[in-house]
């Protein structure tokens, strides 16, 4: 079987389902179907996944769906927000202890960049918080791991502390404590040794430790990378640690980082940081927005959506849908309806937002807008009885709206053909409940 | 045959090595044959629900989705066609269908070093941060040694703090000789000195350390071509083997990686590390399916001989077999 793009996808469903105002169970599952897809491929965990879908499909069932968009692109709106809301408040910042030394440790499995992010979170902690910090490596089984360390320590003008050979991690973690309390730091971080999680010697070394120092912060590193088992990992290390925060590192890359959602769903410890790049600066507080639109994708539904309901105010669209229905369709409802698809945009700009959208050329975008702001110029230059009723307009009529409007009687007579052929349309789609469906051919876009 | 009987016939005794992958899949086996066989238990025929459940096991193992997605459907079909509802027999199909392509891929496949007939053998390392490159290489220098080969190392990540260092010590526990370039030097006069240097004194095997690397940043991949050519410019048809190492824990994106450092150089093999820590083996099949380049060595646990050969027979056993019942 072969497998269609993305965005392909997407727009074979949106071109299935639209002009449905309310989310259903029907007109939800197919989209659902994809979300689920999307959040599999990027390594969020299958159980989270399982759950979460259904989660949203239980809060999405009924709820209406925003003027302009269809019930697809909504439900993809409320993934996003979901996960969005999930991920949790942005900045969270690093505890501080107000009476003296913030202890705080960084754990997690080999490899996932604990040593760098100590670094990392030195230099914020020195150059953005105007803290005193030690670094402190814990890590006496890596060949050359307190080197490291010590390396990045010295480029940073940060203070290091070690003991040398086959010493003991909690002898040396209890003289980093003495030194960070005696000589006047604000911050020790401990770096520990990578390990599994299944590693019942090492997770009980972690233990003593974090008896024994009582941090204000222990950190998990998640690779961005990791897969499915990320999230077993996570409640290990929580379960025997009491994690107060995870960090992301490698965001730099093309992994999805799925994890951090499985990872909030699980355990709810935040996330506080996202390492993105190899440089000792590249630590950046963690963004859920961004993160959300990174793990579903989607992000030019997600926006869309946005503008809809930014742009429509959603009683007066009902207010217009009934009238429209009704029959009562006049040459102002046609203004009203063009803009307030001028608000949500240039129909170029909508246009590349819909994946699936038929491709204008810049010409035909162009002269779609040129001709949008003409009708404007023409209807505008109408009495209100003309409006209502054009019906009535005869040719001296027509001139005077040319003059006034600074256009032809042939853009007139144009303007009043485009008006019958969406009275028409108006008709067809009778029947057909509609949130604020542009009724207009041509060359006018249709949602 | 059934790959299940075949592989239960096939490793009725018990053999260090067979052990060894038994010991390292545990995790794996656990979240893959082990929960197949308790929904094969479950239900007594097979319907939509069994297929959702399987489909679950199959991404949980990280199989990956599209494989995943395509294996249900193929199954459905079968079931349907030919009226199969009995569900230990659907698994059967469905181990059959995953992995005999790879035995038949496999045969006759040695994942051993192949070495030159003259001069220096060279092997670069390639792979992303923090995917274990040092502790691999430093296991491959090992068993090598072990077979009584010269090894030599070179410590080419000049990038990463205590890398040179990391290898330096490795070097000392293993006396083998080692050529450690400067910090921030340029990795590909670093990996010429250190052929050049295999080649003046005899060397057989010379393993080349490079960077952990994200295949997203096209200048730090560009560099690794460029590692190659030089090292081809002092021994000829050097490097004859280029492994990338990935990360067992790694999920979707392991096929991501393999796909641009396969295209930044040419790769002879795959590494994995860490499979002893994660409760999945799907990623294997993955790359095999979707790179075409086969995996040489597999790490089963974090002591000096726990990075084996791999031999997909054993793997597949331990995978799915795990004690052998009958045999016992």
């Amino acid at each position: 079987m072969a497998f269609e793009s993305l965005s392909d996808r997407f727009a074979s469903i949106f071109k299935k389902i639209k002009g449905e105002s309310r989310l259903t169970e029907k007109n939800m599952t197919e989209m659902l179907r994809e979300i689920r897809i999307a959040l599999l491929e990027a390594d969020v965990n299958f159980k989270v996944v399982k759950s979460f879908v259904k989660e949203v499909e239980e809060k999405a069932l009924g709820q209406d769906v925003y003027a302009s968009v269809n019930p697809s692109q909504m439900i993809v709106k409320i993934c996003h927000d979901e996960i969005k809301n999930l991920l949790g408040e942005e900045n969270e910042e690093l505890k501080e202890n107000r009476n003296g030394l913030t202890k705080v440790m960084l754990v997690g499995l080999q490899g996932t960049g604990k040593t760098t992010t100590a670094g990392k979170l030195a230099l914020y902690l020195k150059d953005k918080k105007k803290k005193k910090v030690l670094l402190c490596s814990l890590d006496v089984y890596r060949p050359a791991a307190r080197e490291q360390l010590q390396e990045i320590a010295n480029s940073l003008g940060v203070a290091f502390y070690t003991l040398e050979g086959n010493s003991n991690p909690l002898d040396i973690a209890r003289r980093a404590l003495i030194k960070g309390q005696t000589e006047g730091f604000d911050y020790v971080i401990y770096d520990t040794a990578g390990r599994l999680q299944i590693d019942q010697e090492l997770m009980k070394e972690l233990r003593d430790l974090s008896a024994a120092i009582h941090p204000e912060e222990t950190l998990l590193l998640v690779d961005a990378a990791a897969g499915q088992d990320a999230v077993n990992v996570a409640m290990t290390f929580h379960n025997d640690l009491k994690l107060t925060g995870a960090i992301m590192s490698k965001l730099d890359g093309d992994a999805k980082g799925g994890s951090a959602l499985s990872l909030k769903y699980m355990t709810g410890i935040p996330i506080k940081f996202q390492g993105v790049g190899e440089k000792l600066t590249d630590l950046e507080p963690f963004y859920p927005d961004r993160m959300a639109d990174r793990i579903l994708g989607m992000g030019d539904v997600v926006s869309l959506v946005e503008k809809a309901k930014e742009a429509i105010d959603e009683k007066q669209a009902a207010k217009e849908a009934g009238r429209l229905f009704e029959g009562n369709f006049d040459l102002e409802d046609m203004l009203r309806q063009m803009k307030m698809v001028q608000k949500i945009g240039s129909i170029g700009a909508i246009a590349k937002l819909i994946p699936g959208m038929p491709k204008l050329t810049d010409d035909q975008k162009e002269k779609a807008e040129k001709e949008m702001k003409s009708f404007e110029a023409i209807i505008n230059s109408m009495t209100p009885y003309e409006r209502k009723h054009p019906e009535v307009l005869k040719y001296s009529q027509k001139t005077r709206i040319a003059k006034g409007s600074g256009k032809t009687n042939a853009d007139v007579n144009r303007v009043l053909k485009r008006f019958e052929t969406s009275k028409q349309m108006m008709k067809q789609m009778k029947g057909m409940r509609n949130g604020g469906m542009s009724p207009f051919g041509g060359p006018f876009p249709k949602f | 045959m059934g790959l299940f009987k075949f592989l239960k016939q096939k490793f009725t005794k018990k053999d260090e090595k067979t052990e060894k992958y038994r010991e390292g899949l545990s995790k794996s086996r656990a979240a893959f044959a082990n929960r197949l066989e308790e929904l094969g238990k479950r239900y007594k025929s097979v319907n939509a629900e069994y297929f959702e459940e399987l489909e679950e096991i199959l991404i949980g193992a990280d199989v990956g989705v599209e494989t995943t997605l395509n294996l249900i459907d193929n199954l459905l079909s079968k079931s349907k066609d030919e009226g199969i509802s009995d569900p230990k027999q659907i698994n059967d199909l469905l181990v059959d269908e995953m992995f005999v392509g790879y035995v038949e891929a496999g045969k006759g496949i040695k994942n051993d070093i192949r070495f030159a007939e003259t001069g220096p053998t060279v092997l670069l390392m390639v792979g992303a941060n923090g995917v274990g490159k040092t502790t691999s290489i430093a296991k491959l220098a090992y068993r090598y040694q072990k077979q009584g080969k010269k090894v030599m190392l070179v410590a080419g990540d000049t990038f990463r703090a205590g890398a040179r260092e990391q290898l330096q010590i490795w070097a000392e526990r293993l006396k083998t000789p080692i050529l450690v370039g400067k910090q921030d030097a340029d990795p590909a006069s670093v990996a010429y000195d250190g052929v050049k240097k295999a080649k003046e004194e005899g060397i057989d095997l010379c393993i080349v350390d490079t960077a952990g690397r994200l295949q997203t940043k096209s200048a730090l991949m560009a560099e690794l071509s460029k590692i190659k050519r030089v090292i081809g410019k002092e021994v000829e048809g050097a490097p004859q083997e280029t492994f990338l190492v990935i990360d067992a824990t790694t999920g979707q994106n392991g096929i991501s990686q393999a796909r641009a450092f396969a295209e930044a150089t040419p790769l002879t093999g795959i590494v994995i590390t860490k499979m002893d820590g994660t409760s999945k083996g799907g990623i294997i099949l993955s790359i095999r399916e979707q790179i075409g380049v086969p995996v040489r060595f597999i790490g089963l646990g974090e002591k000096m001989d726990d990075l084996e050969e791999f031999d997909l027979e054993r793997y597949l056993n331990g995978l799915l077999v795990g004690e052998n019942k009958d045999g016992d």
